[in-house]
C-alpha cells in the first residue's frame, strides 16, 4: 500500500466511532476511544462539523454524525418499499400481540402512517394509511424524532392532546434520551384517552433509522395495572429488530 | 408440560420450494425456502428437474421442522400444495424421472392442442377446460410420443405419470396418489364422477395404467420416513381458496403474484363457464362431496410492474410503482393493456398484443404507472363480471392475497373499479396456509372448518370511493383499449 493521509485516517475512525454509537460522544469520550490527544481531535472535528459530516449538540457540546453525511450517497428508502419489506412482521406483530400495527415514518416534521394492520379482533375498523399523527405525543413519533439526523424538535408550542401530553421541550428532550437509551418508546394516554401505543425503531443497512413500527391498544388491555405489559414491548422490538435484519439483506 | 404441536407445509412452487410451520391460530412459526433452476432448452419450452426439487423438499422440511428446533412427533401433519399441471414421468422401479418435467408456462404443445381441436367440445364438456398448452395432458402426449418406447413402458405401467403432489407423494409415502384437485388440471379426469375418463384418455391417447389414483384433498395418504402423517394435497391457487377460508358459494379470493388467480367457490355443483373461466374442483374433504370453482387467470398482472422496472427503467423496485402513480391524480387519459402473449380469461385470445392507448403529449411516466397498476385493477373486474354472470352469484367482497397487496393505491383501485370492498387477510401466506388446514383437519388437529374461520382475520379493508359515472366510463375507456389489442398478429 502507499502512502496515506494520517490526519483523513483519523477522521474516517471518528466517523466510523460516532456511527457505531446510538447517541452523542463527547470529545474525552472520542480521545479514549482512539487513544488521541484531545488537541487533534478539536481540529479535526471542527474541519468534519464545518463540512457537514459531524454535528455538535449546541448544549452539551457532544458530537454526533451530521445530516449531511447521512444523506451522502445514501439510497432514499421508499415508505412503499418500506412497507412491502415490513408487511409479514407487521401482521405477525398484530397476530401475536392481539393490537393494531403501525408503521410511520417522519414527513415535514409529522408522522405519516405507511402501513396499518387492523387489530384482529374484526370489529369494525377504518384504514388510516396516509394520516399523520403529532411526533411528540406519539410513540411512532417518539421513536422517530429520537432518531432525526437532523435532531429538530417538531415547532414549538408543542400542542397538548390530552393532559398527560408532553408539552414541556426539555420534558421531551428527556423523553427522547430515555428512547435513545432503551431502544423504544412509550405513549400513556397522551394522544388519546384511555390508549397507549409502544414503538421502535427500523433501521436500515447502514443502521440508519428509516421508520418506527409499533402497536396502540386500550389502556386496560397493554397496560391493565399501571405499567406497560413487558411481553408487548418485546413483541414490538422483535417486530423491528426482524425487519432491520429483512433491510440488510 | 406436553410440548406444543404444529402443522407444516409444503409450498412447492414454480421457482422455488418452502415449508412453512404454522401453530394452532394459524401463526407463522418458520418458514424455510430453496430455489430450483428454470430450465430452458428452446423458446417456449420451460423444464423443471423432478429430483432437484424433490432434493429441495426434503432440504426446506428438514430445516423448517428440525432447524427450527421441532422434533418429528410435535409435527400433527403435513400438508402439500404444489405449482399446478406441471408434468413428471418416472420409473416405478427406480423412481427415476425418466425425462426433464414440463413445466405450466411451456408452450411446446402448441401445434399439438391445434391438432386435437375436433375434440374442443369434449374437454369444454367433461373436463370443464379449454383446450390449452397449459395443461398436462397434452404435456404427457407429447412425451410419449417424442420418446420411442416410452409409451409401450407407459401401457405396462412400467413408467408413471404425476403433477408436482403425486410426485412428493410418491416419494414421501411410497404411493402413487394425487389429489382431486391436481387431476382437475389434467384434461384426463371427468369433473362430474371424478374418475379418469375412458373418453378423455382415448381423445388424448394417454394409457390409463400410468395414471396415480384420485384421492380427495384431505386425508392421511402414508406417514413420511420420521412418522409424519402426510395429510393434505392442494393446487396452489385451491389451497390459497382454501386458507382464505372460501368454504361458502360466491366467497371468491384473488391472488396477485406475476399473474393473478381469482376463484370463486360455487358450491357442491360444478358451474360451466359462457364467459372464458374454468371450472375446477376446489377442494374435497375426506368423505364429503368435492366443492367446486370457478377460476378465471389472467396472464400478466404483477410482470406488468416488473416489465416497466426491468424493460423501461422508470421505477427501481416493484413497490416503487405507487409512489411514481402518486406524482398524478389520475391516469391523463392513458389506458395500458398488456396483452404481452395474448389475453387469458374471459378474452383468451392469443392473437392480440399489448398497447398503450389514449397517449398525448399531456401524458408522463406518472400517468402510465397510474395505468399499469389500473390495468390489474381492470382485468380483475372483467373476471368478476363473469363470474357473476356464470354463476348467478353476485361478489360481495374480494378477499386479495400476494405480493400486490402491499399496494394500498391497488387496493383501493381495486376497490373502485369492484365497486365492492377489498379485503386482505392477516396472513398473507393464504396457499400454504390452505394445505396446513386442510392437513390439520385430516387429522384432527383442527376440529372442523368453523375452527379455521375464526383463524381469518382481516388485516385491512379497503372500501369503494368514486362515483358511479366515473367508474363506467373509466370501463368504457377500458373496453376500447381492450378492442385494440385484438387481432394484432396475423396468422
Amino acid at each position: 500500500m502507499g502512502e496515506t493521509i494520517q490526519s483523513v485516517e483519523r477522521a474516517a475512525a471518528i466517523l466510523r466511532l460516532l456511527a457505531s454509537g446510538p447517541g452523542r460522544l463527547g470529545v474525552a469520550e472520542l480521545a479514549r476511544a482512539l487513544g488521541l490527544p484531545k488537541g487533534t481531535l478539536h481540529g479535526i472535528l471542527r474541519t468534519l462539523v464545518h463540512v457537514g459530516f459531524v454535528e455538535q449538540d449546541g448544549a452539551t457540546g457532544k458530537y454526533r454524525l451530521g445530516a449531511t453525511l447521512l444523506h451522502l450517497g445514501s439510497s432514499y428508502l421508499d415508505v412503499n418499499e418500506l412497507r412491502t419489506r415490513s408487511i409479514n412482521w407487521a401482521d405477525a406483530l398484530a397476530g401475536r400481540s392481539r393490537e393494531s400495527a403501525w408503521i410511520g415514518t417522519l414527513h415535514e416534521g409529522q408522522v405519516l402512517v405507511i402501513h396499518h394492520v387492523f387489530r384482529p379482533d374484526d370489529s369494525m375498523q377504518t384504514l388510516q394509511v396516509g394520516t399523520y399523527l403529532p411526533p411528540h405525543a406519539s410513540a411512532l413519533g417518539k421513536v422517530l424524532l429520537a432518531h432525526d439526523p437532523y435532531g429538530e424538535l417538531p415547532a414549538l408550542p408543542l400542542r397538548p392532546h390530552t393532559k398527560r401530553t408532553i408539552v414541556e421541550p426539555a420534558a421531551l428532550e428527556a423523553e427522547l434520551d430515555l428512547v435513545r437509551t432503551r431502544g423504544w418508546a412509550a405513549e400513556t394516554e397522551e394522544l388519546t384517552e384511555g390508549e397507549v401505543a409502544i414503538a421502535a425503531p427500523i433501521k436500515d443497512s447502514r443502521g440508519i433509522v428509516v421508520g418506527a413500527i409499533g402497536i396502540r391498544g386500550a389502556l386496560e388491555r397493554l397496560a391493565p395495572d399501571g405499567p406497560l405489559h413487558m411481553e408487548y414491548v418485546s413483541y414490538v422490538r422483535d417486530a423491528a429488530r426482524a425487519i432491520t435484519r429483512d433491510l440488510a439483506r | 408440560m406436553p410440548r406444543p404441536h404444529y402443522v407444516a407445509a409444503i409450498d412447492q412452487g414454480t421457482t422455488s420450494s418452502r415449508c412453512i410451520v404454522f401453530d394452532q391460530a394459524g401463526h407463522i412459526i418458520s418458514v424455510a425456502q430453496r430455489e430450483h433452476r428454470q430450465i430452458f432448452p428452446r423458446p417456449g419450452w420451460v423444464e423443471h428437474d423432478a429430483s432437484e426439487i424433490w432434493q429441495a423438499v426434503q432440504g426446506v422440511l428438514a430445516e423448517a421442522v428440525s432447524g427450527a428446533g421441532l422434533a418429528d412427533d410435535q409435527i400433527a401433519a403435513l400438508g402439500i400444495t404444489n405449482q399446478r399441471e406441471t408434468t413428471v414421468l418416472w420409473d416405478r422401479q427406480t423412481g427415476v424421472p425418466v425425462c426433464p418435467a414440463i413445466v405450466w408456462q411451456d408452450t411446446r404443445t402448441d401445434p399439438l392442442t391445434r391438432a386435437l381441436a375436433e375434440h374442443e367440445g369434449l374437454f369444454r364438456e367433461k373436463a370443464g377446460l379449454p383446450l390449452a398448452t397449459y395443461f398436462s395432458g397434452p404435456k404427457i402426449r407429447w412425451l410419449l410420443d417424442e420418446h420411442p418406447g416410452l409409451r409401450e413402458r407407459a401401457e405396462r405401467g412400467e413408467v408413471l405419470f404425476g403433477t408436482m403432489d403425486s410426485w412428493l407423494l410418491w416419494n414421501l409415502t411410497g404411493r402413487h396418489l394425487t389429489d382431486v384437485t391436481n387431476a382437475s388440471r389434467t384434461m384426463l379426469m371427468n369433473i362430474h364422477t371424478l374418475a379418469w375418463d375412458d373418453e378423455l384418455l382415448a381423445a388424448l391417447g394417454v394409457p390409463r395404467a400410468m395414471l396415480p389414483e384420485i384421492r380427495p384433498s384431505a386425508e392421511v395418504y402414508g406417514r413420511t420416513a420420521g412418522g409424519v402423517p402426510v395429510a393434505s394435497a392442494l393446487g396452489d391457487q385451491q389451497a390459497a381458496l382454501f386458507g382464505q377460508t372460501c368454504f361458502d358459494p360466491g366467497e371468491t379470493k384473488s391472488t396477485y403474484g406475476s399473474g393473478s388467480f381469482l376463484l370463486m367457490n360455487t358450491g357442491h355443483e360444478p358451474v360451466f363457464s359462457k364467459h372464458g373461466l374454468l371450472t375446477t374442483v376446489g377442494y374435497q374433504i375426506g368423505d364429503g362431496p368435492a366443492t367446486y370453482a370457478l377460476e378465471g387467470a389472467i396472464a400478466v398482472t404483477g410482470s406488468l410492474v416488473q416489465w416497466l422496472r426491468d424493460n423501461l427503467g422508470l421505477i427501481s423496485s416493484a413497490a416503487e410503482i405507487e409512489t411514481l402513480a402518486r406524482t398524478v391524480d389520475d391516469n391523463g387519459g392513458c389506458y395500458f393493456v398488456p396483452a404481452f402473449s395474448g389475453l387469458f380469461a374471459p378474452h383468451w385470445r392469443s392473437d392480440a398484443r399489448g398497447v398503450i392507448a389514449g397517449l398525448t403529449g399531456f401524458v408522463n411516466k406518472g400517468h402510465i404507472a397510474r395505468a399499469v397498476l389500473e390495468a390489474t385493477a381492470w382485468q380483475t373486474r372483467e373476471v368478476v363480471d363473469a363470474m357473476n354472470a356464470d354463476s348467478g352469484l353476485d361478489l360481495t367482497t374480494l378477499r386479495a392475497d400476494g405480493g400486490m397487496t402491499a399496494d394500498n393505491l391497488l387496493m383501493q383501485t381495486l376497490a373502485d373499479v369492484l365497486d365492492v370492498p377489498v379485503i386482505r387477510p392477516m396472513v398473507a401466506e393464504t396457499t400454504a396456509l390452505g394445505a396446513a388446514y386442510a392437513a390439520g383437519l385430516a387429522t384432527g388437529y383442527w376440529p372442523d372448518i368453523d375452527g379455521l374461520r375464526a383463524n381469518w382475520h382481516k388485516a385491512a379493508e379497503w372500501r369503494p370511493a368514486i362515483d358511479e359515472s366515473v367508474r363506467e366510463q373509466e370501463y368504457h375507456n377500458w373496453k376500447k383499449a381492450v378492442a385494440r389489442t385484438l387481432g394484432w398478429v396475423e396468422q
